[in-house]
């Protein structure tokens, strides 16, 4: 089989060419998904300023982790995809190597062992590099197989899937290992799984839930239950759903002001600059605040997926539109968790919440979305 | 590379690529929409629902704890005072182990177990959120300073300032003042909550129990804006409490602590009454003990060590002790029997020694084995002759000496301002069936007319019922109180059942008769207390007392030497001075102090001595 078959000529290309290249397409970023990304870490310090108790030392340290996430988003940008494809493989392998690193030697807070202390290496934690590697290895995989999916390529990638998810779900993580499933299941769907097969899922899921409320731990069911009922323990687990959702409904329309939120500064809201910051934005800004960070959101998925529908190849397009699903996971569970129609689970708001590892691997894959985007080459394979 | 997917529709994947991802974009649409339709519910519809709660949540209302009013004796010398003491508490929601918390603390200060039961006790009671609840009351400097340098390891724990009751003169006022002790669950269903919700202190005895509203104050409210924690960010708005009233009492704290030095070391009472107002001037019950120990609560072992002391440090003698009046009472007998008519002022009869009711019958002793020879009433009670009143008490019956024996004031409260004050025993006809359920003999009645058998008095008693005599039948009711100090105008009500009628003889010339005998007790040849009486540049009326503790039987001789301590006869006193103008009235009971003349009238003499001289002083002073 030789590529140059299937070779044809595009006629944007052409003008592309005609025009030369400018400086700006050497730094492979995209302008727009820039720009909006810029916008929402603005309006996210912004924000987090009030959040934090107005320290200057707590907004300096977030600054900081922008610098280096989106030095680290321009990096990856430069990265042609086509060695993302070539190395997932492996990064998979050396990501399962450290997520049963983490369980067996990990250190961590709370009663999760999350992180991993390499000699040598800054702490990191495993987890929220599987967020890249995950999809990027299904993508991979999918990128082969003639699409639409058979079963047994389904079935493969679920095994591949459930690996992290299981390794991160023991730490535990309930919050990592959903976001990482659910970059999976989205990379079969955008795959074009057939929608029998997704019913078929989709039941079997339902009826897999009692057995999923027999493996969870204790905190973990009590979510759901205070979830269900915060009003049961308006002290205890409730407080945090209860003071949120005063937080948010006491802003009303325009919001109480800038800095002027009672609940958020008088510290009744708890993880106030984690991952209960949209309630101190919807309580100092208002809904009107909430519908301008929606509105900002909601443009970053559709490029992303605009970039993910434009993609050359099979797997720029699972990837970049897996990872821009996942983004919009992170804002619909997070928001969802906050205003009090999901249960909590430890999802931060992505790009606002304190937390520089959630800060990094989030433009580390808009990164990805760019080198997609930017690398297009004039023919296509 | 071994490619095996020739058959891969790059066209048809990208189309399905497509198709799926609009229809992806659509649900995100979907559910943002869902999102921003929950905001706009949360914060348009129910806006003023949680606006409501959120300002519930940060402004509170806190009571702010009145200042107690002082207590004053009648010369401005403060007898209860309020002093900054430290306590030791602990927020249990800022705590995460309450336990190891006390044990740490335990290292650094001393924590008894009491301490961590009152702690524990303290914390199921009612409190609000984040309330510090006190473990160990009034620490030393040296304490603060060894926690207060912890604090960063002891989350939740602090020492806050208080202001707690202090009695400087500890014993020695005990019975006069009572004391205030920490409020109890039973107490705080009685008060008015709100007012006592940033009370710990409650008037647990006495003046402090009885002036408690005056005492206590109004307490203030603040709105305050707190965060989370309960911690106090700003006063929003401040209502100041009312501080309690401060109070004067008759009381004079130097006669007071004279009487009890007059005392010494002897079990016994001692009640000093001003006869012009009523106003009690002394009022010592010895032993006492220290109600600075009660305030912050009183450990079990000191508790039990006072409640099973057999001196009864506990029970106040001078207002709850019932004693047998004896002879103190011959005056009050003396005067039934000549304003009844049962006999006339000049009766005399001839005192052998004894009394029968019946030729050949009991024999009722007079307690000089010999007699008195001819007494008459003016002579029977300056030398104190029982022969005289059992005569005379046997003339009468009992209807005549119980009517007036009551209207002086026996068997009833009369103190307006003693909650504890206790009536005693007033026996009659009718009490004896009623309590004992046997008819009155005349025994009875000659027991009766020298104040012994069923007859029982209190210290308190005595000297109001002298004070009667005294203030020539005029009836003031004792009582503590002399003003409350921002209130001139307060006057004591006397309640309906405390009060009497002055008593009416048919002629004033018998109050001249009694008094002229009483100063014939003190100043006469042959009177019980001349001895008591000798030497005073004023004249003094009194009588002297000798109560049985007890009986003995026919012909059986008394040694006060052979019987052991505790069964000595009590020495009582009553009297006033001076006898033609009193400006004192004074009652000793002595407890097994032998006798009236020997043991409790040179207690009154010291405090006639004090009170007057001073007196003196003073106009001297005021002449210069």
């Amino acid at each position: 089989m030789n590529y140059r078959d299937f070779q044809r000529t595009m006629p944007e290309a052409a003008v592309d060419l005609r025009r030369g290249r400018s400086l700006w397409s050497y730094t492979h970023l995209d302008f727009i998904l820039l720009s909006l990304l810029l916008l929402l870490a603005s309006y996210g310090i912004f924000v987090f300023y009030s959040a934090s108790g107005q320290s200057v030392a707590a907004v300096e340290r977030q600054l900081i982790r922008y610098g280096v996430a989106f030095v680290v988003m321009m990096l990856i940008a430069c990265i042609n995809p086509r060695h993302f494809r070539r190395a997932a493989p492996w990064l998979f392998v050396i990501g399962i190597g450290t997520l049963i690193a983490v369980l067996l030697v990990g250190v961590g807070a709370k009663g999760a062992q999350r992180w991993l202390q390499l000699p040598g290496l800054p702490r990191f934690q495993p987890s929220e590099l599987m967020k890249l590697i995950v999809p990027m290895t299904l993508a991979w995989y999918f990128a082969e197989k003639p699409l639409p999916p058979s079963l047994r390529h389904v079935g493969v990638i679920l095994v591949l899937m459930a690996m992290p998810v299981l390794l991160i779900a023991k730490q535990p993580d309930l919050g990592t290992s959903l976001l990482i499933a659910s970059s999976g299941i989205f990379v079969i769907l955008l795959s074009g799984i057939l929608w029998r097969y997704v019913l078929a899922a989709a039941a079997l899921a339902a009826a897999s839930g009692p057995l999923l409320w027999m493996v969870m731990r204790d905190y973990q069911r009590q979510r759901v239950l205070t979830f269900l009922n915060p009003e049961s323990d308006p002290l205890g687990a409730g407080w945090n759903i209860i003071q949120s959702k005063t937080a948010i409904g006491s802003g009303g329309i325009y919001g109480k002001g800038w800095l002027n939120g009672t609940q958020s500064q008088l510290d009744f809201l708890p993880e106030s600059h984690t991952d209960f910051i949209i309630a101190v934005l919807a309580e100092e800004l208002g809904l009107m605040g909430v519908l301008a960070l929606l509105a900002i959101y909601l443009c970053i998925i559709a490029r992303g997926l605009y970039i993910a529908a434009n993609a050359q190849d099979t797997f720029g397009r699972l990837l970049a539109g897996s990872l821009s699903l996942t983004f919009f996971v992170y804002v619909f569970v997070n928001i969802g968790m906050v205003s009090g129609i999901l249960p909590v689970v430890g999802v931060p708001l992505p790009l606002v919440s304190f937390g520089g590892t959630s800060i990094v691997t989030l433009l580390a894959g808009f990164g990805i979305i760019m080198s997609i985007h930017t690398h297009r080459t004039m023919v296509t394979r | 590379m071994r490619r095996h997917s020739p058959i891969k529709d790059h066209l048809s994947e990208r189309r399905t690529f497509a198709s799926r991802t609009l229809l992806a974009f659509a649900v995100v649409v979907l559910l943002m929409g869902a999102l921003a339709a929950r905001m706009v519910y949360l914060q348009v519809f129910e806006h003023d629902r949680y606006a409501t709660i959120s300002d519930r949540n940060r402004v509170q209302l806190e009571p702010i704890a009145p200042t107690r009013g002082l207590i004053y004796d009648r010369n401005g010398r403060l007898l209860a005072d309020n002093r900054p003491t430290h306590n030791l508490s602990i927020v249990r929601e800022r705590t995460d182990d309450i336990d190891a918390t006390i044990a740490e603390l335990a290292q650094l200060v001393p924590v008894t177990e009491r301490d961590i039961a009152g702690f524990h006790k303290r914390l199921r009671e009612r409190r609000r959120p984040y309330e510090p609840v006190v473990l160990r009351f009034r620490m030393s400097e040296a304490e603060i300073a060894r926690v207060a340098v912890n604090f960063h390891r002891l989350p939740g724990v602090q020492i806050d300032a208080d202001l707690t009751r202090y009695y400087p003169y500890a014993s020695s006022l005990v019975h006069a003042l009572g004391y205030v002790g920490r409020i109890n669950e039973r107490e705080l269903e009685r008060v008015d909550q709100q007012n006592y919700s940033a009370t710990h202190h409650i008037g647990k005895l006495g003046v402090e129990k009885f002036y408690e509203d005056r005492l206590h104050g109004k307490v203030g409210l603040q709105k305050v804006e707190t965060d989370a924690r309960g911690q106090i960010l700003r006063v929003l708005e401040r209502e100041d409490p009312q501080p309690g009233q401060d109070i004067r009492l008759h009381l004079d704290i130097e006669l007071q602590l004279a009487a009890e030095q007059a005392l010494g070391e002897q079990r016994g009472a001692v009640v000093a009454l001003d006869p012009r107002t009523g106003g009690i001037l002394a009022l010592v019950s010895h032993p006492g003990y220290d109600p600075n120990l009660f305030v912050t609560g009183i450990s079990g072992r000191d508790y039990r060590a006072l409640q099973q002391s057999e001196d009864l440090p506990l029970f106040n003698r001078a207002i709850r002790g019932r004693y047998p009046p004896a002879s103190t009472i011959k005056m009050m007998v003396g005067l039934a029997a000549i304003d009844s008519g049962t006999v006339s002022p000049a009766y005399t009869i001839s005192d052998p020694g004894w009394y029968q009711l019946t030729e050949g019958g009991r024999y009722y002793r007079d307690w000089k084995r010999w007699g008195h020879g001819k007494v008459n009433l003016k002579t029977a009670i300056a030398e104190s002759c029982d022969t005289y009143f059992y005569d005379i008490g046997h003339r009468m019956g009992v209807d005549p000496m119980s009517d007036y024996l009551g209207r002086f004031g026996f068997g009833r409260v009369t103190s307006l301002d003693l909650p504890e004050a206790n009536g005693a025993i007033l026996p009659s006809k009718e009490w004896k069936r009623r309590v004992r359920g046997r008819p009155w003999y005349t025994g009875d009645s000659l027991n009766l007319s020298i104040g012994q058998g069923f007859m029982v008095a209190t210290p308190l008693q005595l000297a109001t019922a002298t004070m009667v005599i005294a203030n020539r039948g005029r009836w003031v009711n004792p009582r503590m109180l002399q003003r409350v100090i921002d209130e001139p105008e307060f006057e004591l009500p006397v309640p309906e059942r405390k009060q009497l009628a002055d008593v009416q003889l048919k002629r004033d010339g018998y109050w001249d008769h009694i008094i002229t005998a009483m100063e014939e007790v003190m100043h006469g040849e042959h009177g019980t207390a001349r001895r008591s009486g000798q030497g005073a540049d004023y004249r003094i009326a009194g009588k002297t007392g000798t109560a049985q503790v007890v009986g003995i039987k026919q012909d059986e001789e008394y040694d006060a030497e052979a019987l052991a301590e505790r069964l000595r006869d009590h020495g009582l006193f009553v009297g006033f001075a001076p006898s033609r103008d009193p400006q004192i009235v004074v009652a000793v009971v002595v407890e097994n102090g032998g006798g009236g003349s020997s043991a409790a009238a040179p207690v009154a003499r010291e405090l006639f001595d004090f009170y007057m001289l001073r007196q003196k002083d003073v106009q001297l002073a005021d002449q210069g």
